[in-house]
């Protein structure tokens, strides 16, 4: 039973069956829609953390640094809220598609991004702080300035993220409904397929689940490692 | 901005005295070393001066009134280098003066011209030497062409051949106009370099003179022994 599971998984990988295909593209669509948003959110929110003066800048940073744990079951649900019908954002009928899986995601990967990049560009910070003062750096563009300097330090951040969004299951169950060929993706597909003792589908994607975040982060430690040669 | 005149100037984090009622007057021209023994308040001083720390007392004169926002620039002892370019690093520079990046290129790729580092424009900057870095240094401040520039002992850590090239790059910024305030321990280098000597010693200015008349005639005790070599803190001062 145990091995003719990972037999059938592997035919299912060699043939390139259709259904594989198509949950793992819509994975990665919402996962790296998620993350591109995160990016985009999460590293000038860490940065800001980092560079910025303000009252209540060490309760900001403690609460991200919380929200970091959020439980995903706990965003779907006031992400569901949120899109319901009678919710404030309703009207948009973006429950049970895949925005609404990319907005739960996004909630959840933005102060794991945030967090990590605040102690990134913090340390960096410390150091340049005085020279982009006297060179009358704004504030911005000291923000600005950081991100590029710590980019590569930042993919770890970024890869955190995905390995958040991709490995999540409980927030785009509730906001997208796990809809064959409109919202299931490889986590539901595994959780649902394996509720109903279809394991070689559940392990195929499993597979590529695992292959799909161990290529990217190797591809991220290649790049680190050119990085450091070319500039450190 | 010139004359900057600087009245009874202190600075006491903690209740110890780093600046204790400096009174200095700049003009609008040459190289003036501030020398001293560690501890003296030199950096310190150049960092009350470019608005890095606000000083407890006393009274900063910028000639046309409160310190202008731009012209004031400074030199670390080890300056920061962005994991980029020799050239981008060089072009930051000119980041807050919204200068397109054409120009932006354009004149880094000019000021590297005449530090000697333009063929190295496309290499990272980390991976120059300390000399080239500090050379580095001293072009993104010459881009940005300063009124006043003030250098933290810029050759601390060089060789004798990467000083003499980093004293000639502050020589010809001079000669392009712009006033230097540097602090420096090496006295061949307060030879060659000097047009005056500010002495420092406990946090007072001890001796403002020409640099000739420092070495043949200093006036005061702390300086005649640090000239000698000795440590004025040893000595009982």
């Amino acid at each position: 039973m145990f091995t003719s599971t990972f037999v059938d998984a592997l035919g299912l990988l060699a043939t390139f069956d259709a259904r594989v295909g198509e949950i793992v593209w819509l994975s990665l669509q919402v996962s790296g829609g998620a993350v591109l948003l995160g990016t985009l959110i999460g590293l000038p929110l860490g940065a800001c953390l980092a560079v910025g003066r303000f009252p209540g800048k060490q309760a900001a940073s403690i609460l991200v640094n919380g929200m970091m744990g959020l439980p995903s079951v706990v965003v779907g649900v006031v992400v569901y809220l949120f899109l319901s019908r009678s919710g404030p954002l309703g009207e948009f009928g973006l429950l049970y598609t895949p925005s609404a899986m990319v907005i739960a995601q996004t909630l959840l990967v933005v102060p794991l991004m945030a967090a990590i990049s605040r102690q990134v560009i913090e340390d960096v910070w410390q150091r340049y702080a005085e020279e982009l003062q006297v060179m009358c750096f704004s504030w911005w563009q000291s923000v600005t300035t950081l991100l590029y300097d710590c980019r590569h330090s930042l993919m770890v951040a970024v890869l955190a993220g995905l390995g958040r969004a991709m490995s999540e299951v409980g927030a785009v169950m509730i906001v997208g409904g796990n809809i064959d060929r409109s919202t299931r993706v490889m986590t539901t597909t595994i959780a649902l397929e394996t509720s109903k003792g279809d394991l070689p589908l559940a392990i195929a994607l499993g597979m590529v689940l695992i292959l799909i975040i161990l290529a990217l982060n190797a591809l991220a430690f290649f790049v680190r490692r050119w990085a450091m040669r070319h500039y450190d | 901005m010139f004359p900057i005149r600087i009245r009874d100037l202190r600075y006491s984090p903690n209740g110890h005295a780093v600046l204790d009622g400096i009174d200095l007057e700049l003009g609008g021209e040459g190289i003036t070393l501030i020398m001293g023994p560690n501890g003296a308040g030199k950096s310190m001083l150049l960092r009350v001066l470019c608005g890095l720390v606000e000083p407890c007392g006393g009274n900063i004169d910028w000639g046309s009134g409160a310190r202008p926002a731009r012209g004031v620039m400074m030199v670390f002892q080890h300056p920061m280098m962005l994991r980029a370019s020799v050239l981008a690093n060089v072009a930051l520079g000119l980041k807050p003066l919204r200068v397109t990046a054409s120009k932006r290129r354009q004149q880094a790729l000019a000021i590297l011209d005449r530090i000697g580092l333009a063929h190295r424009a496309d290499d990272s900057a980390r991976q120059l030497s300390g000399g080239e870095q500090q050379r580095l240094a001293l072009a993104r401040a010459w881009l940005t062409r300063p009124r006043l520039l003030l250098l933290d002992e810029p050759t601390a850590s060089l060789d004798p051949s990467a000083s003499a090239e980093v004293e000639r790059i502050i020589r010809e910024i001079r000669t392009d106009g712009t006033r230097i305030l540097m602090v420096t321990h090496n006295l061949g280098q307060a030879t060659r370099m000097g047009d005056d000597i500010v002495f420092l010693s406990a946090g007072k200015v001890r001796e403002h003179t020409l640099t000739q008349r420092f070495f043949a005639r200093p006036q005061s005790v702390e300086a005649r022994l640090f000239i000698q070599g000795e440590l004025p803190w040893r000595m009982g001062f």
